[in-house]
């Protein structure tokens, strides 16, 4: 093996790139997770954003385009998940499970005629001087807008949980419905909106797959990303600032891996593409003793009977 | 004005009667999928429920509807246990591609050698790896609390890359010229999962699919596990109350559950399928899901619903290869039956009310 081959500050730049996928998907599950409803259709809402930014972008030649509509198409499809639990009661894990199965079929059927083409490439973002810091600056600051607005994001949701009113109803309503409820909020017009919120971060999520870490289309391409992400907050205790710290500790076995599959390690390919989910269910076993912090109302239907 | 009131106990009627109307509407809505995609929706929905039955050419897509009900069947039943108890095994694709690596393992190991209880054991192996398999998330789950869902579907993607490093690697036919894939096992007549009347599509897992049916139908109904598990789904309090240990039940349904995946797998794979290839799993433990909701994880009702499930999966093979119909469109269609399946059980455990006028 030639470990020399592997260089830090590519891989550390790469870290950062395969993290954003993540890091999209697992902060919007976890605004939905935090108003108490649990959506494991992560998976099936990150592959049809990836098909849909991806098909989308390559029409029209705009990758901006292509992520926004990866958003629309992705909180479309969470918007059915929300129908299915919030005005039909059905159950959440069998809704969110049908989403996934749903989306990879979907995904699949729109995505047929855009196998094997090359996306348009979405541009670096040009910091001027800060790219030119020696190992920081091109580790920091060479990448893509995407990048830089999924940290964004978390912290923008730490403020919105913490800060703000809207932020402390939401909270609300996922740790007790009924007392929500009884103090008149709407209790399934909120979950609505966290759902849709959700399913656009999972969207945009898939599309970076799609046209920015891959760039390709293929039927099946998140590969248990979307999972992963469910898992992701979980490990974060379902604290935006840890998402960050979960999302760049996974890509970064990732990262690794490929870089280690590209080194010819000693280990076989084989064994070294299942360390990403092997590291997952290592690190659910650690996290589950925290439990006790999930949104006391997580998983369970409400229904207003008054 | 309607309010919705939640029934006393579920309508029996509206039990069985949701997943006729789903299946109804998925084909009005699956129709309207087929239109847009520019094929006749009749002719495409003739297809796919008529012709693998009662047309022309039924004769050969008959025993092909055996082959492909037998593991989705099987695999359903012991998912439907777990689900009966609020346990969500949704590994099962990973349970059934370690059961079948298992069995065709331990025929690759004593290859060429003529034995004839060798099948039986390659079932016991095949069900020892799939409930090994099934019990590590149920293990995490009573030791540390983690969620089996995850874990069990992160071991789906484990198992999915031990299958390709065994094709490739250690169980990779030392005659097969350099191409990937294990001996065929349908040419080593001990290990071979024949048809038991030929022509018929009848082989050693349909039969396993039918036992584990009334199997499951008696110990549900007839038998004190059954009972338990059913109250821990509904009441898990009153459950915990009468004395059900619900770390017992929790490794009982994931051992189970996988077992027979690792069985649906080791029949595949020493039958239709023949070599551990790299994709030799095709969604059977997913779609599995599908299965036992649609036939109210109830043994009978499974027991439909995996023929019809099988059904479109040969209509979606005849409607590819005829009217270029794309197989992912049976994927959609297959997804859609779950959403409104789902979403007519409002039926069965509510009910429309007439508001009364409020008293001015």
């Amino acid at each position: 093996m030639d470990l020399s081959s592997i260089n830090p500050v590519l891989l550390l730049a790469s870290l950062m790139v395969a993290a954003t996928p993540l890091l999209f998907a697992a902060l919007g599950e976890l605004i939905v997770e935090r108003a108490g409803v649990l959506n494991l259709g992560v998976e099936g809402m990150m592959i049809t954003g990836a098909v849909s930014g991806f098909i989308i972008a390559v029409e029209s030649g705009s990758p901006a385009l292509g992520f926004i509509c990866a958003a629309i198409a992705g909180a479309l499809l969470s918007l059915l998940f929300a129908l299915l639990t919030q005005v039909f009661l059905a159950n959440q894990v069998a809704s969110g499970l049908a989403l996934t199965l749903f989306g990879l079929g979907l995904s699949a059927l729109l995505g047929q005629g855009y196998v094997g083409i090359k996306p348009p490439s979405t541009p670096k973002l040009d910091l001027g001087m800060l790219a030119d810091i020696p190992f920081i600056g091109r580790v920091l600051f060479t990448h893509d807008l995407m990048v830089y607005l999924a940290l964004a994001l978390a912290i923008a949701i730490w403020f919105f949980l913490h800060r703000t009113r809207a932020g402390l109803i939401l909270r609300g309503v996922g740790e007790n419905h009924d007392a929500a409820h009884a103090l008149g909020y709407k209790v399934v017009m909120i979950r609505f909106a966290a759902i849709a919120f959700g399913g656009a971060c999972a969207g945009v999520g898939g599309a970076y797959l799609s046209l920015v870490r891959v760039p390709q289309w293929t039927e099946g391409m998140t590969a248990g990303i979307g999972w992963i992400a469910l898992a992701l907050v979980v490990f974060a205790s379902w604290k935006p600032g840890r998402v960050i710290l979960g999302a760049y500790l996974f890509g970064g076995v990732n990262v690794l891996q490929l870089n280690l599959q590209a080194a010819g390690a000693a280990i076989p390919v084989e064994y070294l593409a299942m360390s990403p989910y092997l590291v997952t269910i290592l690190v659910l076993v650690i996290m589950s003793a925290e439990r006790s912090r999930a949104p006391a109302s997580l998983g369970r239907p409400f229904h207003a009977s008054h | 004005m309607f309010k919705i009131e939640k029934r006393p106990i579920p309508s029996a009627k509206w039990n069985w009667g949701a997943p006729i109307v789903a299946v109804l509407l998925t084909m009005v809505f699956g129709g309207a999928l087929f239109a847009v995609l520019g094929v006749n929706p009749f002719l495409a929905l003739e297809k796919i429920f008529y012709e693998p039955l009662l047309g022309e050419y039924a004769f050969y897509y008959r025993p092909q509807l055996l082959v492909k009900a037998a593991p989705l069947i099987l695999i359903a039943i012991g998912l439907s246990l777990g689900f009966r108890a609020g346990i969500w095994n949704i590994g099962a694709e990973g349970q059934y591609i370690i059961g079948a690596l298992c069995g065709a393992g331990l025929a690759l190991a004593l290859y060429p050698m003529e034995l004839f209880i060798l099948l039986p054991l390659m079932v016991i192996a095949g069900a020892i790896g799939g409930a090994l398999w099934g019990l590590i998330p149920a293990f995490l789950k009573v030791r540390f609390g983690t969620n089996e869902i995850l874990v069990s579907l992160m071991l789906v993607y484990v198992a999915e890359q031990l299958l390709a490093s065994m094709a490739l690697g250690l169980m990779k036919n030392p005659e097969g010229m350099g191409f990937p894939g294990s001996r065929n096992l349908q040419q080593y007549p001990s290990a071979h999962n024949a048809e038991i009347i030929s022509g018929t599509g009848m082989h050693w897992g349909v039969v396993a699919a039918l036992i584990a049916v009334i199997f499951a139908y008696i110990v549900l109904s007839r038998h004190m596990f059954g009972f338990s598990l059913r109250m821990s789904g509904m009441a898990p309090r009153a459950a915990k109350f009468a004395g059900v240990n619900p770390t017992r039940m929790v490794l009982i349904c994931m051992g189970i559950s996988g077992a027979l995946a690792g069985m649906a797998g080791l029949f595949e794979i020493a039958g239709p399928a023949g070599q551990v290839s790299i994709d030799f799993n095709v969604g059977y433990g997913f779609t599995a899901i599908i299965v036992a909701f649609l036939g109210r994880l109830n043994p009978v009702g499974i027991l439909l619903a995996g023929i019809l499930m099988a059904l479109t999966y040969i209509g979606g093979e005849i409607t590819q290869s005829q009217m270029g119909l794309p197989l992912a469109a049976i994927q959609v269609f297959q997804g859609m039956l779950l959403f409104f399946l789902l979403a007519m059980d409002l039926l069965t455990n509510y009910r429309f009310r007439p508001t009364a006028k409020e008293a001015a």
